[in-house]
């Protein structure tokens, strides 16, 4: 059977791990190779770098980064932030990335998903949800699509937009909440049930993960395929091996590696 | 002097990497004669079947890859190098493959599972691999029911199952790898499956 994913993501800017250095025994903590190296022992499934590189000139950095990484570390690597076109998508899979992540570009032209999956195969073309709880008194809870890192609402509804991604031709969707993100109450278990059981890909659920606990709960309630944390990982909170230890212990399906 | 064949579809820097790794000397090339000429041959891939075969078409591989296997010379194809040894696929319609392994390579079609929901496609991430033969060389120091990465949406059916070596468990029992005297082919990606990948690659280096 397929064992649920456990996936830490780095922050990176300008080359630099930019978040969660709170590293021991490390060279380099602000170094991605570094740390993408240390989550490979300590058995997380896959890797997914978020460059967040404001300057144009410096947009190529991460290229190096993900060159040096895949020379390092033979495990799935997923790049997201400012992909905007078939070459930025090339160009980081001839570096060495198996998937990229894309959301605002998607948004502002879907047909872009069509053509990067029909280019490099659906498998490795990621689609980034940022969503957003829209407060009302329906009886359907709903969400509303952000771009931009967050900052853009796009008046997008986020069940319909996952279904449309899928039928454009994504692989995976990456559905971060923007409502529980750093909060580190436990992932949004109804947003991810929503949209995992609505579409046929893969979910990687995104965004609260504080405790053991919220993995649990959001591979069982929340249907969600992998589950995505940053600063839990950086930090030190957890490890990655015992989320794995936990969710083994009860019951669910996931990958120990020694 | 390992070669893998680039005949444009996805990453192979990966694979390439795994074999420097160990020393083996390797080289990534999309040119016939160089792959004539390979001791070992690598046919890895990501994509999709009728791309595929384009690919290997337009740059004149089909013949030199054919031949290098019908040599008898160490072969190992990953995911949908696993899958163009077949002899048709059935995806977007019907298409040759290589033909050198009886069988078509088919979709997974899962039906609506009203308690549990439906199995998502692509099968991707980490799954188990079942020997089905006992000592398959590139498996050396790999356990049985380890676990290999996978991403695809297609799997091969062989009609004689006598090569199949490994299946792995995703709704159907599917061949996740093949063995037959020099081809050896694996749905999962060994390039990326961490410690027992690697073996794996290393076995066939050392074939």
């Amino acid at each position: 059977m397929l064992a649920k994913r456990i996936i830490p993501c780095l922050d990176v800017k300008d080359g630099r791990v930019v978040k969660g250095t709170n590293f021991l025994n490390l060279k380099d903590a602000g170094d991605p190779v570094e740390i993408a190296s240390l989550y490979d022992k300590e058995g997380a499934d896959e890797l997914t770098f978020l460059d967040i590189t404001a300057s144009h000139e410096n947009r190529n950095i991460i290229l190096d980064v993900v060159k040096k990484t895949a020379e390092q570390v033979f495990m799935p690597l997923t790049v997201g932030g400012g992909i905007r076109g078939i070459d930025d998508i090339r160009r980081l899979l001839t570096a060495g990335a198996d998937k990229v992540s894309i959301n605002t570009a998607a948004v502002k032209e879907p047909e872009f998903i069509t053509k990067a999956s029909r280019r490099f195969g659906s498998q490795c073309i990621v689609i980034a949800i940022d969503a957003k709880k829209i407060q009302g008194n329906s009886e359907a809870q709903k969400w509303e699509v952000y771009i931009n890192g967050g900052r853009i609402p796009t008046g997008l509804d986020a069940i319909s937009w996952a279904r449309t991604i899928e039928k454009k031709g994504a692989g995976e969707i990456l559905l971060t909440s923007m409502d529980f993100d750093g909060t580190k109450n436990g992932f949004d278990i109804e947003l991810n049930r929503t949209i995992s059981e609505m579409v046929n890909i893969p979910v990687i659920a995104s965004g609260g993960a504080g405790k053991v606990e919220h993995f649990y709960d959001v591979f069982t309630k929340g249907k969600a395929d992998a589950a995505l944390a940053a600063s839990i990982f950086h930090y030190r909170e957890i490890s990655i091996q015992s989320v794995k230890e936990y969710l083994i212990r009860n019951g669910i399906k996931t990958r120990i590696y020694k | 002097m390992i070669v893998i064949v680039d005949y444009g579809m996805g990453n192979l820097r990966s694979v390439e990497k795994a074999f420097e790794r160990f020393g083996f000397p390797v080289k990534v090339t999309d040119n016939p004669s160089e792959v004539i000429h390979a001791e070992k041959l690598v046919l890895p891939g990501v994509g999709a079947f009728r791309d595929a075969m384009d690919g290997l078409r337009q740059r004149g591989l089909i013949e030199p890859v054919k031949n290098s296997i019908r040599s008898g010379k160490p072969f190992l194809g990953i995911c949908l190098g696993l899958q163009l040894l077949f002899s048709k696929g059935y995806e977007d319609g019907e298409h040759e493959g290589l033909n050198i392994i009886s069988g078509k390579v088919v979709r997974f079609d899962f039906p609506e599972n009203k308690t549990n929901g439906r199995l998502k496609i692509p099968h991707m991430g980490w799954n188990q691999i079942s020997f089905m033969k006992k000592r398959i060389p590139i498996l050396s120091n790999v356990p049985n029911n380890v676990y290999m990465y996978f991403v695809h949406s297609y799997y091969v059916c062989p009609d004689d199952e006598s090569v199949i070596a490994t299946k792995t468990e995703y709704g159907v029992c599917f061949t996740s790898m093949i063995w037959y005297k020099n081809i050896y082919a694996t749905q999962f990606h060994p390039e990326k499956s961490q410690e027992f990948g690697l073996t794996l690659l290393k076995n066939f280096g050392n074939l």
